[in-house]
Parts: C-alpha cells; structure tokens; sequence
C-alpha cells in the first residue's frame, strides 16, 4: 500500500518541476478535427484542461469523446488543427510527454491468458522510463490502489468487466503521472468502485495530478469536477469552471395555502417562469437572493410552510445543450 | 482501494524510485516480456509439440522399415540408417514446404495484428512505446522464434538418430566422409541457414501483420505468399520470375553437405533472405508508422 505514495512523493511535482511549459494547460487544442470519410466525428474544438484541474469531458454516445482521447494520445492523426499535451506540441514530443501521462482509452484490453499482475508487469517493461528495480513493488501497490490485490493471480480472462476496468486503471498508476486521461473511467464498475474510483481520483487530483475524465454518466462526474467540457455532435458546445457552466440563479419553490397571493408576490420581485401546482409554487430567481423572496412572502402575508431553493444542475445544462434524445447522432 | 491508506508518509514513498532519470536507450524487458508471451501461450507450444514429433516420426518409421536405398524420397532418408545425424535433414527437408513457415507465419502475422485484436496495441503505443521500436522488438522476437523452431527440429532429430542409429561418420552428398563433429557443425549451418530464410519470410508476416487487425487474416496471407512463392519455384516456363521468389533459394541449404562447401548458391540465397527482411520490413514501417490505431 505505501508505494502508491509514489505518486505523490517522486511524483508530479517532481516531474513537474522538471518539464517546459510548466504554466500552459496540462492539454490545449486549436481546431482539432478529425473526419473518417464524410463523418465529421471532431469538428474544430478548442480543449483547455488547466493544471491540477479535474476535467469532466462530456457528451452522449458517438459525440467524439473517444476520438478526441485517441487524437490527444496520437493514436490517430486529426485531419486539421494542433494540440499540446502538458506544454509540449504532439505528436512530436510524444516521447518525453506520454510518460507521464496514464491513460485509458475505450475500455481495458489485456493478454486474455495472463494474469494480472503478468499483465501489468508487461505493460511496465515496454516503458523505458520505468525503473525495473521497482517494478515488482510498483505493480503490487498498483494493485492494491485499486482493490486487485487478491486478484492479482487470476488470468485476465477470468476477471469479471469490474475487475478489467480497475486493472486498467491501476495500469495508468505503475508510475507517478502529471496528467491522466480518463475515457469512461467507471464503467462497467459497482455502486462502490464507482465510489472507490471517485474517491482515488479526487485523491490524484489532490496530489496535483491534473486528470481529463470522459463520461456520459453526469452525477459522477459533477462530484469531483472542476471543469466541464460537453461534446454534441462532434463539436464543443460549452466549455468552463463547473461554477460559471451551471445556469446562474435559482429556482425556488414554495409551499403555502395561498398560492395564487405567492404567485403575484413573487411575479412583482420579478421571478419568472412561476407555475402553480396544488399549494406548490415555482419560479425561475434569477439574480435575486432567495432570503429576499421569503420576506417579500411574509411581508405579503403569506403564509410560507416550506422553502426550498434548488441549484439547477449539471444535468440541465447537459439535457438543454446535447438534448435528450435517445437515438445517437450518425 | 483503500483511498485513505493513500495518504502515506512520503519518507516511505521516496524509497521507491519509480521513474528514471532518463530512459534506458538499450533494455532487453520489452523483447523478454515479448519472448515469454509467445513461448508462454499454449498454442504455440502445441505448434512447437508437431514441430518437434516429425523427426520423431521420422526415425522410429525408418528404424522399423528402413528404406532400400536408391528410393525416390528425399536424399536424406537414405542415409539415416548409416548416420542419425540425417534425421535431423530428413526432419528440416520435410518440414520446410509447410509445417516451419506456417508456425513463423503465425508468430509473425499475429506480431502487430494479434495486439490490435486485443485492444493492447493502444496502451503499448502510449506507454508509450515507439512504433519502430514495437515493431523491431516485434520482429527480433519472430526471428529469435524462427530459429528456435529450427533448432528444435534439429536437435530433436539429432536426439532421435543417435538414439535409434547412433553417431560416427557422415557420408556427404558428395561422397566424402567427415567425422561426427563437423557433421554435427555442419547440421549447425543449415540451421542457421535455414533459419535466416525464415527471417525474410517473417518480415512478410511483420507486413501482413500491420494491415489487419485479424491475426488469422495475417497469418493466412503470409502462408499464401509462402507457399505460392514455392509454387510458382516449381513451374519452369516462368523462370524469369524464380529470382524474385521468397522461396527460390531455401532448398540450397543441402550445398552445405558438399565438399567443398558451394557457396554460390547459399550466399545468393542469404541476399535474397537480406533483400526481403529489408523491403518488406520497410513497408511495415511506413505502413504502420502513421497509421490511425482505431481498434
Ligand atoms: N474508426 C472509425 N471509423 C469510422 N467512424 C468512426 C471511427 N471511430 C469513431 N467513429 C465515429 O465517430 C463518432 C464519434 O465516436 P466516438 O467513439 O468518439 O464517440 P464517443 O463520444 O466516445 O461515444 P461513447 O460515449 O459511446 O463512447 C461516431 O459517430 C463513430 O461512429
Ligand atoms: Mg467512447
């Protein structure tokens, strides 16, 4: 368990101080575009992912999540525009950036008949960065971070989706890494891996690794983000601090027995989109303080039961910039 | 993933170095986590296995019905009763038209191919390592494979014939005797002969393999190739064509049983085995060094 401190110890810091371009953003693209015959899958984003941040990238099925993931890796070349990854042009200075970048991309893959542990014991040998000294603790205590330990023996085969994934992760931790790239991170995983992986990220996170994390499940990712990119159609729709993306203002709701007397009260302070549901009120506050429309309502005198102010969430915002259709954009 | 436990003294931590200061230019770990995924899968030991029963086969049929002699099978069998080092050529002879390059086409077809299939082609490629550096660790692990087969039917057949016939003098093609050592020497240089020549055909393998993400559909081009390469050697009206064939040479490992030892033949077909590493791995490289990996 103690070795996984590595990430912090020898860590980003470290290889922070070490690296050019330590004030640009960990990852920054200008009109990156990728097209597979007349499919436009990426179309002109401009991805800024800051240092230290933790990046929700988000979109539905086939938005151009993973095709973005790849290009950023230089697994495929973009059909236009450039990118950097921690300061440094790619795909050039893939050689001395990707080291200290751990990825996952579209799911686990391993050799079916080996182990785990024989798995990431490979994956540690084709890096020429990683000291073989170590390798035997590395692996291990990349294990035990996400829960495999005693699991490390069974062949990748039999590992069930849950278990693949954690392998996956625990591949991008065999050494310490200034950015993780996170492609649906918890997927496949159990209310509590999902939590368990939550609560590693905000740890790497914490330890000042910065981390791009692609997901189409939301609630997770407004948890532990810091900022938020959505995707719709292959094209960036909104980009920013969770804080500035959320709608501003709030929507409040109010329980009283006289609600039309609510009603008006409250359409005068200028609370829009108000309706009326039995003895329920609601409405749009805009930049009003919620503490200002409960003395309006008692000053009024109305009688308020109960009041509640609900932040409009993440989800909104995704629903009304990518819509809520099932069918996937071809 | 016990998060909480995480948060250790780094007094601890800094006793792991993890990452070194700069990377290592020459490491055998990547070839010898290659070598133990292909010597370490079942299938191909079951490969190695039919590989290594032809000499088997070879000796104990000839042992209990010895050829007449002056019969029309291969030069070799002849001499086996005499010398169990020509189990050992019966072996290779044999095994030569099919079963060695369908087992250096199934290593080598699977080299870039069998990686895309399992989706580990795109955490090798950024762990990263280099396209051209997998690919020449793809192929030094074919090539340390191609040989390894070679030798193993050999020494098999060596095994076989000095159990069943016994060693002594070897009786050349050309008629002279030589004693067991250089006989065994000279086994030897056909080995490595005939294992260069399977180094040129898993270059054609290293090739099929960066066009396909089937390693099957790899494995089956470069047996295609192979194969109608030894045909086309056989039809005499397009004789222009026999120097260009992967194959045209191979046989020409027997002029090493002459005396003196014809090397016309042999370094000809050690250029064309060159000839054919070199082009064909040039095109896996510039196929697959900017190639999408999308699987
Ligand atoms: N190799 C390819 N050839 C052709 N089209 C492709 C290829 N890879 C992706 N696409 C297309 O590009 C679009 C974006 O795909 P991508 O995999 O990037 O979506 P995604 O956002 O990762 O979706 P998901 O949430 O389902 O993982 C899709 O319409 C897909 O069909
Ligand atoms: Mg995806």
């Amino acid at each position: 368990m103690s070795a996984l401190t590595t990430t912090s110890a020898t860590g980003p810091a470290g290889l922070a101080a070490a690296s050019a371009g330590l004030a640009g953003p960990a990852v920054s693209t200008t009109g990156l575009t990728k097209r597979f015959g007349h499919q436009t899958a990426v179309d002109h984003i401009d991805l800024a992912v800051p240092r230290g941040g933790v990046y929700g990238f988000l979109g539905p099925n086939g938005s151009g999540k993973t095709t973005t993931i790849r290009m950023l890796l230089g697994l495929i070349g973009p059909t236009a525009g450039q990118h950097t990854l921690l300061g440094r042009p790619m795909p050039g200075g893939a050689g001395t950036v990707l080291p200290r970048v751990g990825a996952l991309i579209e799911g686990p893959a391993f050799h079916p008949y080996l182990s785990g542990r024989a798995n990431l014991r490979r994956l540690d040998a084709a890096d020429r960065w990683a000291d073989p000294a170590t390798a035997g603790v590395r692996v291990d205590a990349a294990l035990d971070r996400v829960g495999l330990l005693a699991a490390a023996k069974k062949r990748y085969r039999a590992y069930s989706l849950g278990m693949r994934q954690r392998l996956a992760l625990a591949a991008t931790l065999l050494v310490p890494r200034e950015l993780l790239i996170l492609d649906e991170p918890t997927n496949g995983l159990d209310p509590q891996g999902t939590r368990e992986v939550r609560t590693l990220i905000a740890a790497l996170a914490a330890d000042g690794t910065t981390v791009l994390l692609s997901s189409h499940l939301l609630s997770e990712v407004e948890q532990i983000c810091t900022h938020a990119g959505v995707m719709h159609q292959g094209r960036l729709v909104a980009q920013g601090p969770l804080a500035d993306l959320r709608p501003a203002g709030h929507r409040i709701s109010a329980s009283t027995p006289e609600p039309e007397a609510a009603v008006r009260i409250l359409g005068e302070l200028g609370v829009t989109d108000l309706a009326r549901d039995g003895d329920e009120v609601t409405g749009d506050l805009g930049d009003t303080p919620p503490e200002k429309a409960v003395a309006a309502l008692v000053h009024g005198g109305v009688p308020v039961r109960g009041f509640t102010t609900v932040r409009p969430s993440l989800e909104d915002l995704f629903v009304s910039l990518t819509g809520e259709g099932f069918d996937v954009s071809g | 993933m016990s998060v909480a436990e995480a948060v250790t003294p780094a007094a601890v931590a800094s006793e792991v170095r993890a990452v070194l200061p700069r990377p290592r230019m020459f490491s055998p770990r990547f070839l010898l986590s290659e070598l133990m995924l292909i010597f370490g899968r079942r299938r191909n030991w079951a490969g190695l296995a039919v590989l290594a029963a032809i000499p088997v086969i070879i000796a104990v049929a000839v042992k209990f019905d010895p050829p007449s002699g002056g019969g029309g099978g291969p030069d070799f069998f002849a001499g086996i009763t005499e010398n169990g080092l020509f189990v050992a050529l019966a072996a290779l002879t044999v095994e030569l038209p099919l079963f060695l390059p369908l087992a250096v086409a199934a290593i080598s077809g699977d080299a870039i191919a069998g990686e895309a299939n399992t989706g580990t082609l795109r955490y090798l490629l950024t762990t990263p390592v280099h396209r051209t550096r997998l690919l020449a660790v793809k192929y030094a692990a074919a090539c340390i494979f191609a040989f390894a087969s070679t030798l193993l039917v050999a020494g098999v057949g060596v095994l076989m014939g000095l159990i069943l016939f016994g060693g002594g003098d070897m009786t050349l093609l050309s008629g002279r005797q030589i004693g067991f050592g250089e006989g065994v020497l000279r086994v030897l240089g056909v080995c490595a002969y005939l294992g260069i020549c399977l180094c040129s055909m898993a270059a054609v393998g290293l090739f099929a393999s960066s066009l396909t993400e089937q390693p099957i559909g790899a494995m089956i081009g470069t047996m295609i190739f192979t194969v109608a390469s030894f045909i086309l050697d056989n039809i005499p009206q397009i004789d222009w064509l026999h120097p260009y064939l992967l194959t045209h040479s191979w046989m020409n490992f027997g002029d090493l049983l002459r005396d003196p030892v014809n090397f016309t033949g042999l370094r000809e077909g050690l250029l064309r085995a060159a000839a054919y590493a070199v082009v064909f791995a040039t095109a896996a490289w510039a196929r697959f060094g900017g190639k999408d990996v999308t699987s």
